[in-house]
């Protein structure tokens, strides 16, 4: 899967939680999903476990952590389908 | 003491907001509690006037103070028991706290290894009233406990065995 691809999926997953349209509408991978998306913190948790059913991966917990930009999820799971093939 | 009276015992409400007289029952995939609302209520004199009815917050915080917050104390102490090995940690320093703040906000956290319960998120549909005066059951079932978030799905039943709420809530338990 290329990164292009991923990151339309993972649009899809973080849409039902973004508060802030006007960023969503500007992503970058850049966007802090926190800070600009305004995507609550508890919120996080869910796209975690919605990225780990929709990708078919396990995100370990120290990774997930680190998952705050667009960019840094896309590359996460980017690593972690290249681990499964 | 028992396992379950302990976890009663650290929750950090008391009257009038303390909403658990007894939890029957905990395990890594839920637990069942109980509460009787007494006719005293502070909330029965305006909710409603002449008319006394438990607020469906009140009845959201129930769910919340046995469902979220009992089984947020065994799953953190387990934790703890699975790291350390010791039967202590269950009885340490705890602190939880849930309720209508922001999901960031942590409070009663200022000393070290204590834990923060905050309320962040609740869906509840209200079916049946409950008036001042009855028992009701509180049964939670975990959806998931991971990096720090427990959600869960609760159901509140009156005595006669009519479900009066149920929903699904959500917490997150902060370690300073």
């Amino acid at each position: 899967m290329t990164r292009s691809e991923i990151e339309a999926q993972l649009k899809t997953i973080i849409k039902p939680y973004v508060q802030n349209e006007e960023a969503f509408e500007n992503l970058s991978p850049e966007t802090d999903m926190l800070q600009d998306l305004q995507i609550n913190s508890a919120h996080l948790v869910d796209i975690i476990l919605d990225m780990e059913e929709h990708f078919d991966i396990e995100i370990d917990d120290e990774t997930a952590e680190k998952m705050l930009t667009v960019g840094e999820a896309i590359t996460a799971t980017e690593n972690l389908l290249d681990k499964k093939d | 003491m028992s396992l379950l009276k302990t976890i009663v015992q650290q929750l950090p409400y008391a009257h009038p907001f303390l909403f658990v007289d007894e939890l029957t029952h905990v395990d890594e995939q839920g637990c069942k509690g109980f509460y009787t609302f007494k006719k005293d209520e502070y909330f029965y004199q305006g909710h409603f006037e002449n008319h006394p009815v438990t607020p469906g917050v009140i009845l959201t915080e129930c769910m919340a103070q046995i469902g979220l917050v009992c089984l947020g104390i065994y799953l953190v102490g387990s934790d703890k028991l699975k790291v350390k090995g010791s039967v202590a940690h269950l009885k340490s320093t705890d602190v939880s706290q849930s309720g209508p703040a922001p999901s960031r906000t942590v409070s009663k956290a200022e000393n070290e290894g204590q834990t923060a319960f905050v309320f962040s998120e609740s869906n509840v549909l209200f079916e049946k009233a409950v008036y001042p005066g009855e028992k009701v059951k509180v049964i939670s079932t975990k959806k998931y406990w991971r990096l720090g978030k427990l959600k869960c799905r609760v159901e509140m039943y009156n005595e006669a065995g009519e479900r009066v709420c149920s929903g699904e809530l959500s917490g997150i338990i902060t370690k300073s």
